[in-house]
């Protein structure tokens, strides 16, 4: 990074030509962008197909229209947050043995926080929001959402909020802090300049859209099912989304209100998670995972609804357990909100407070757990056919175990002081993210393609990228395991 | 729309039913409280936590005027009563009485917001301003998030005057007034515990 003119103008502020960053990977990545950009305009001239995506896309209230749009969001991003993965692995293969690889450090720490909220917020949250706005409604039998128009803008909130993180790559820099941004680092006083901002600022506008989704889709739930259709006669994935809902609305304003007090620190001055005049960062620490534990339950919830309808689709059977199945999605719903803690064994709440956390940790893993068995007593004597999504189910089945038990083993305060910190951690979260929440939508995807595209789209290369999929996670599981 | 009964099985009535316009706003509207409460409950969580951190700074012993906030509290509370006659005059039909009593529920919340900002600029006035401690950081964004409630509550209610003023007491203008009277209830709960917890028990 070359040095920054602090100077300021009247119309611009701080933004002057100094806010480019001085890196030819950048440059690179801004003509492909500019040519890739100025192609599809183009295209979209010639083809004269502006007035057809305002109309019939951009300003839809259609339920179903939204839930692609925000699924094609999520593909735009998982395009970047892969790169940015790519990008992190590439380094970490080159900078050994005294050479410092081709990033510099403050160049890979904004690739390291960005691949972690692209992946989570604009990747993960709009594939299952997408996927809920597309199946809900049907689901219930309604024609549309409660608040068709709200959905619209949630929709184009969490775009701004995307566009935010995007523009940082070109203009100025982005958080150097790691996905959570924990102070006192992404305090004013260690990350001075604008990557924090952009930040806080994306994910507020995002956020907000998010907590808008949840609102709707919750009360389009409660209010919009058909007539006779009660609780326990819900299709299983609508249940697990009203669950996701429920977390939504009860998790993501903790979340605004945490981002809030971390932006009244930087511009006015406050002293809430501040080293000095009372601040406690801790307190951050704390808040933000309160959120984030909920959070993740969001992002799996509805996932495990897509492997139960897939499950029982593909095995000619009902669900194995229905009201088990139920049960454990609301079991999961309570337990996610006091778990938080075993994300900082480490900081130093005292045996007692750890032991609690460890204890809940443990405890629900067993309603994931019988949701599991479930789908295994559904395949047992089916008539099962392993077509693609199933496929993913299965390989879900596998990789999200070995998520799972090392889930489990990191519960256990003293393991965690010992793996805490190493690849044993990512390792974990990367096999039931990528294992539960990436195959799911996968599985998801290629489900539900039919009734979205009215074309069905099965080939053999598909069949073999499920397989290597799920080969390459376990693997690297069995590696990043070994390497603890 | 009813199960209705015939032998031992059950049948519904499965041709396309209608769901009435703004049937699920005011459900809609709880749930969007719920969420606005839990950042509240935050906001107190925060204060909790950091509202001894003095750093060697004014408590609220020495910062807050009780008297003041009594009557700022009796401001709010009749501003919910209020706001509850003009739900019962509206409900009556009578959209004068309505106006009257929504004009007087503006002025009682023009009122609060006047108290809190003379009270804010005479804390800074003091040198006791956000930056001073992490007690005083949390004391202004509790308190002040309840403000810039109140505010838009104002901003809203003042709004709604002038449609109901142009279109009289419409469906719309009625379900408009029914979420903003909940808003305006709940930030007085909201209120009520920002008095307990931040000024009473800080006076003891």
């Amino acid at each position: 990074m070359a040095t920054i003119d602090h100077s300021t103008t009247f119309l611009l502020g701080r933004l002057n030509l100094s806010a480019i960053p001085q890196d030819p990977i950048v440059w690179a990545t801004f003509v492909v962008v500019v040519i890739g950009g100025a192609g599809l305009m183009a295209v979209l001239t010639k083809y004269r197909l502006w007035g057809y995506l305002w109309h019939e896309w951009f300003t839809t209230v259609d339920h179903k229209k939204i839930g692609i749009m925000y699924m094609v969001l999520a593909l735009i991003m998982l395009l970047r947050g892969f790169a940015d993965a790519v990008m992190m692995r590439l380094q970490s293969i080159l900078a050994f043995n005294g050479s410092e690889g081709y990033l510099n450090s403050h160049h890979y720490d904004q690739i390291f926080t960005a691949h972690g909220v692209i992946m989570i917020f604009f990747v993960a949250m709009p594939f299952i929001t997408g996927l809920m706005n597309y199946l809900v409604p049907l689901q219930i039998g309604a024609r549309d959402v409660s608040f068709p128009f709200l959905n619209n803008l949630s929709f184009w909130m969490t775009v701004g909020g995307a566009v935010i993180i995007m523009a940082s790559l070109f203009v100025g820099e982005f958080a150097q802090t790691g996905w959570l941004a924990f102070p006192p680092l992404s305090g004013i006083g260690f990350s001075p300049w604008v990557g924090v901002d952009y930040y806080i600022w994306g994910l507020q506008v995002a956020g907000v859209g998010t907590t808008l989704s949840g609102i709707n889709l919750l009360v389009t739930i409660i209010k919009m099912r058909a007539p006779g259709m009660d609780y326990m006669r819900m299709p299983i994935f609508t249940w697990t989304a009203l669950c996701t809902n429920i977390l939504i609305v009860a998790s993501f304003p903790v979340l605004t209100v945490t981002l809030v007090l971390l932006t009244l620190d930087r511009y006015v001055g406050t002293n809430f998670f501040t080293s000095d005049l009372g601040g406690n960062a801790m307190l951050y620490v704390n808040l933000i995972w309160i959120w984030g534990h909920p959070e993740v339950y969001i992002l799996i919830l509805p996932l495990f609804g897509v492997f139960s309808e897939v499950t029982a689709t593909f095995s000619g059977k009902r669900l194995f357990g229905y009201t088990s199945m139920v049960y454990a999605t609301v079991c999961i719903t309570v337990l996610s909100y006091i778990v938080w803690l075993h994300h900082f064994f480490t900081m130093g709440s005292g045996a007692s407070v750890n032991a609690f956390f460890g204890i809940t940790t443990m405890i629900i893993s067993v309603p994931t757990g019988a949701k599991l068995f479930n789908w295994i007593f559904t395949m047992y004597r089916g008539r099962i056919r392993f077509d693609l999504p199933m496929m993913w189910t299965v390989a879900f089945m596998l990789t999200f175990t070995v998520g799972g038990m090392t889930g489990v083993l990191l519960a256990v305060p003293p393991a965690d002081f010992v793996l805490h910190n190493s690849l044993f951690l990512v390792a974990h979260f990367h096999n039931v993210i990528i294992g539960g929440v990436l195959f799911g939508l996968f599985a998801a995807i290629n489900f539900w393609w039919p009734k979205a595209s009215g074309s069905s789209w099965t080939s053999s290369g598909a069949r073999s990228a499920s397989g290597c999929g799920s080969w390459a996670s376990g693997s690297r599981s069995c590696r990043c395991t070994s390497w603890a | 729309m009813t199960p209705t009964i015939a032998d031992d099985a059950q049948y519904w009535d499965t041709s396309p039913h209608h769901h009435e316009e703004g049937a699920s706003t005011t459900i809609g509207f709880w749930i969007y409280l719920m969420s606005d409460c839990l950042m509240f409950a935050v906001l107190f969580a925060v204060f909790g936590v950091l509202g001894q951190s003095y750093a060697a700074g004014p408590g609220p012993q020495a910062l807050f005027e009780l008297h003041l906030v009594a009557i700022n509290t009796a401001f709010l509370l009749l501003s919910s009563l209020t706001f509850g006659f003009a739900m019962l005059s509206t409900v009556a039909g009578r959209q004068d009485r309505a106006m009257l009593w929504l004009g007087a529920t503006l002025v009682l919340g023009l009122a609060f917001l006047a108290v809190e900002i003379y009270e804010f600029q005479h804390l800074i006035h003091l040198g006791a301003g956000p930056q001073r401690s992490a007690f005083l950081s949390s004391f202004f964004a509790l308190v002040g998030t309840h403000g810039l409630h109140v505010a838009f509550g104002c901003l809203w209610l003042g709004t709604l005057m002038i449609q109901i003023r142009k279109h009289g007491l419409t469906g719309a203008n009625i379900r408009r007034m029914t979420c903003l009277s909940m808003f305006w209830h709940f930030l007085d709960v909201i209120w009520i515990g920002v008095f307990t917890f931040v000024y009473l028990l800080g006076m003891i």
